[in-house]
């Protein structure tokens, strides 16, 4: 790094955006096309699915066949980042945990989700109004209905048409169809009651019309390795790269950190600091609107980093509740393999790099009298895949629990050919699944400056303080129940994933699922809310958050669609609003 | 990133990396720097994980001895068969020497593992592990290879051969001969279109089981 300066553009952008993952794509892409002059600037590196893909590698070109030894899921996953990330520490209080997955590039977190794309329902909005539970958002699904639609159809997903109450349709390109253990699933969840649908992921299984620049999927089932042939959704491939090619209107500023929100002597925004990773370099630039969209946790940072005379609790912060009712969602998980399932013939069962099928959740906890709030969704996977590190793991926790080929009982562990031969005998027949629940917005569950520490660039970094209730550890122990009564039904073996009340029966530490939602929610009050309704600042008028931050409850639904939803609507209410000179 | 400009930055960064590396080092130890890296590990890769494996791969852990004592137990847990090669034909000693760099978690378990076993065996026939007969091998073997019956003072016999025994496996089905030998079929553009309609009967389901 040489002389410390500060570089500092005259340019005054439309809008400067930041982040490039779901909800700053999404920006980037609406109010380029509308004619903004954006700059957006990334906190990691160019990533372009076509070119930096890891997509049909074979595990044994690379040494390590898989691991996940510098990356959280594997080294073919496209995410970079993880949990930790070294020079970027972040702290937690004392006997509370979060753990915070960031991934610095373009396409942010878009570049290794399941492309699990649902909608929240009616429910979601007005839970408070349902079932006395948190609080309702100021807005409901009527109003983010069109958005929904516009995004099914701008981006591509497939589904069913189901008329489920609380798990609304949309716009859907064919479900590809179950492989064989879901069949099994099918079977065995129906007698427990449990409903079972196709899919619903954003994976194009037929062409997008209108859309030249991405093809068909030709189900390789990696989503997560990044699709050269922009065959799934993500932030770069689908609204980044065709923002800049085709509008000409947005500039990308790759690692580029950013620290604080400027502002004027009225308190507006005026622009942003950020630092630049490659140069080491501090810059300042200029724009007439901001919009934080780095993710919930980053953008409650930013905002809360960003002290002035006008702003001494951090821009936009006059509620003290940015960083607060921060949640995720719950998970648990559990699973096998299924004996009926042994030497099964091969063939190629990849499918897409979604879930096939899924279980919308199913009850109603006024109505059923569970002794838990809402609900949770449950995903399943099994079947083939490539073999890669950590095949074969365990396999003497196996083979002494089914017959042999001659029907006798074997011995567990062992080795040489017979050891060899129940490899090929097991490959096809694991069977798992997970929920995904909700977890409650509370506002003692929060993210704050801890005063204490700094990153690698100075930047004071965030404290976490998150602790799940009986609620969600309830819930936890009534996925238990049904993922084991699931298994049960369908004959399978269980082999990993039982717990008892002495670890919460499984539940996940809180930001292990990565939903993490709610830090600048919305509200009409300005007292009890840091936006208002178009995720607009209360007390900054231009300023704007368009990631999961908004968000004042979760469902039980992965919030990627619906991020991306809220997104396009602030989007559009920014050019609306520009054009009135509101702003 | 322009990919010219991302290798050019890699190659400055990896001579760095390693010079700082070498340093640290005490002298014996000294290993090189791997010159070329396959594709897989470049493409779309950080610049951190490209100096981490170059250093890796450019570096030794196991002896000439562990290396040949691992060659005898791989083969054993994976011989050539009717279907595929052997272990070691497979390339799973080179596979153990690289991950356990890796994940330095296996270095311990694995190093002492192997000198737990010379010790056993020099204890019944005054010999390491790879000087002994077959026959010999097997009686010890045979010690460690079943977690379900195992007698006092073999239980860290047999959580060593479990750890082998996994990373055998892992190393053999992950190779270019075992995913052939295991018949995964996938990797490769398909049109997927369902249960084959033989495995749907063969399984009992009817189209009402369809999912729609």
């Amino acid at each position: 790094m040489g002389t410390f300066q500060i570089k500092k553009s005259d340019t005054v952008y439309d809008a400067i955006v930041v982040g490039s993952g779901a909800g700053g794509g999404m920006t980037g892409y609406v109010l380029a096309n509308a004619g903004f002059k954006v700059l957006m600037l990334e906190a990691g590196p160019y990533y372009d699915p076509k070119f930096h893909s890891q997509q049909l590698f074979w595990s044994y070109q690379s040494p390590r066949r898989g691991a996940g030894s510098t990356r959280a899921f594997g080294e073919f996953d496209a995410a970079y980042g993880g949990w930790e990330i070294e020079g970027e520490p972040y702290t937690t209080k004392a006997g509370t945990q979060f753990d915070w997955f960031r991934s610095h590039m373009l396409g942010g977190r878009t570049n290794h989700w399941g492309r699990i794309s649902l909608r929240f329902g009616p429910h979601d909005f007005k839970g408070r109004s349902y079932d006395g539970v948190g609080d309702d958002w100021p807005i409901g699904y009527e109003d983010v209905k069109p958005y929904y639609d516009k995004i099914d159809r701008l981006l591509g997903i497939y589904g069913t048409v189901e008329g489920l109450e609380n798990e609304p349709d949309g716009i859907f390109l064919p479900p590809p169809k179950p492989k064989l253990h879901e069949l099994f699933v099918a079977r065995a969840a129906k007698k427990a009651g449990v409903p079972v649908i196709p899919g619903r992921g954003s994976v194009l299984t037929e062409k997008l019309p209108g859309n030249e620049d991405r093809q068909k999927c030709f189900y390789c089932g990696q989503c997560n390795r990044a699709c050269r042939i922009y065959g799934d959704f993500s932030s770069s491939s689908c609204l980044v790269i065709p923002a800049q090619k085709y509008t000409q209107n947005l500039e990308l500023v790759c690692n580029a950190m950013v620290r604080e929100v400027l502002t004027d002597e009225e308190g507006l925004a005026k622009g942003v600091s950020y630092v630049n990773k490659e140069d080491g370099l501090e810059y300042q630039v200029k724009g007439k609107v901001v919009v934080l969209a780095a993710s919930a946790c980053s953008s409650a940072r930013i905002m809360l980093n960003s002290r002035s005379n006008r702003h001494p609790n951090g821009i936009g912060n006059g509620s003290d509740l940015v960083g607060k009712y921060l949640h995720d969602s719950t998970g648990v998980a559990l699973g096998g393999f299924l004996p009926e399932l042994l030497d099964r013939k091969r063939y190629n069962e990849d499918g897409v790099g979604s879930v096939h099928i899924y279980s919308p959740w199913w009850k109603d906890n006024r109505r059923d009298n569970l002794d838990f709030p809402r609900g949770y969704h449950i995903e399943y996977w099994g079947g083939f895949d490539m073999p890669a590190y950590g095949f074969g793991f365990g396999m003497h926790g196996l083979n002494g629990r089914v017959p042999d080929r001659n029907g006798q009982q074997k011995e567990a562990g062992g080795y040489g050919a017979s050891l060899k031969d129940d490899y090929r005998r097991f490959f096809g027949t694991n069977v798992g699944m997970a929920g995904r629940g909700t977890g409650l917005a509370l506002k003692e569950n929060h993210c704050e400056i801890d005063p204490n520490v700094v990153d690698k660039w100075g930047i004071p970094v965030l404290r976490f303080h998150y602790k799940w209730t009986d609620a969600e550890v309830r819930q936890a122990k009534h996925m238990q129940e049904t993922f084991q009564e699931i298994m049960h039904n369908m004959g399978a073996e269980i082999t990993w994933g039982l717990h008892g009340p002495e670890n919460s029966y499984g539940l996940e530490a809180p930001g292990r699922i990565i939903h993490e939602v709610g830090t600048t929610r919305m509200g009409d009050d300005p007292r009890n809310s840091v936006l208002n309704k178009w995720c607009q600042s209360h007390e900054v008028k231009n300023l704007f958050v368009a990631d999961g931050g908004p968000i004042v409850q979760q469902g039980d639904k992965n919030c990627t669609w619906t991020i991306l939803a809220l997104a396009m609507r602030t989007s559009e209410y920014i050019v609306e609003q520009s054009k009135r000179n509101n702003i | 990133m322009n990919r010219r400009k991302y290798l050019k930055f890699v190659g400055v960064g990896s001579v760095t990396a390693s010079v700082m590396w070498e340093a640290c080092q005490p002298e014996a130890e000294r290993n090189g720097v791997a010159d070329n890296l396959p594709e897989v590990l470049e493409a779309g890769r950080q610049d951190f994980e490209i100096e981490r494996d170059r250093r890796l791969l450019g570096e030794t852990f196991f002896t000439e001895h562990e290396l040949a004592t691992i060659a005898i137990l791989a083969d054993i847990i994976i011989p050539r068969d009717d279907t595929s090669g052997s272990a070691t034909e497979a390339g799973v000693p080179e596979f153990i020497e690289f991950i356990v760099k890796d994940i330095p978690s296996h270095q311990v378990p694995m190093r002492g593992g192997l000198r737990w076993l010379d010790m056993e065996s020099s204890r019944r026939f005054e010999k390491a592990f790879r000087d002994c007969t077959e026959a010999q091998r097997m009686e010890i073997v045979a010690d460690i290879a079943w977690p379900n019956r195992v007698n006092p003072g073999m239980e860290q016999g047999v959580a060593f051969f479990n750890r082998m025994r996994d990373l055998t496996a892992t190393g053999f089905f992950t190779s270019e001969m075992g995913i052939a030998d295991i018949g995964y079929q996938g990797n490769q553009p398909n049109e997927w279109a369902g249960v084959p309609e033989d495995v749907f009967r063969q399984y009992g389901f009817d189209s009402n089981d369809i999912i729609r």
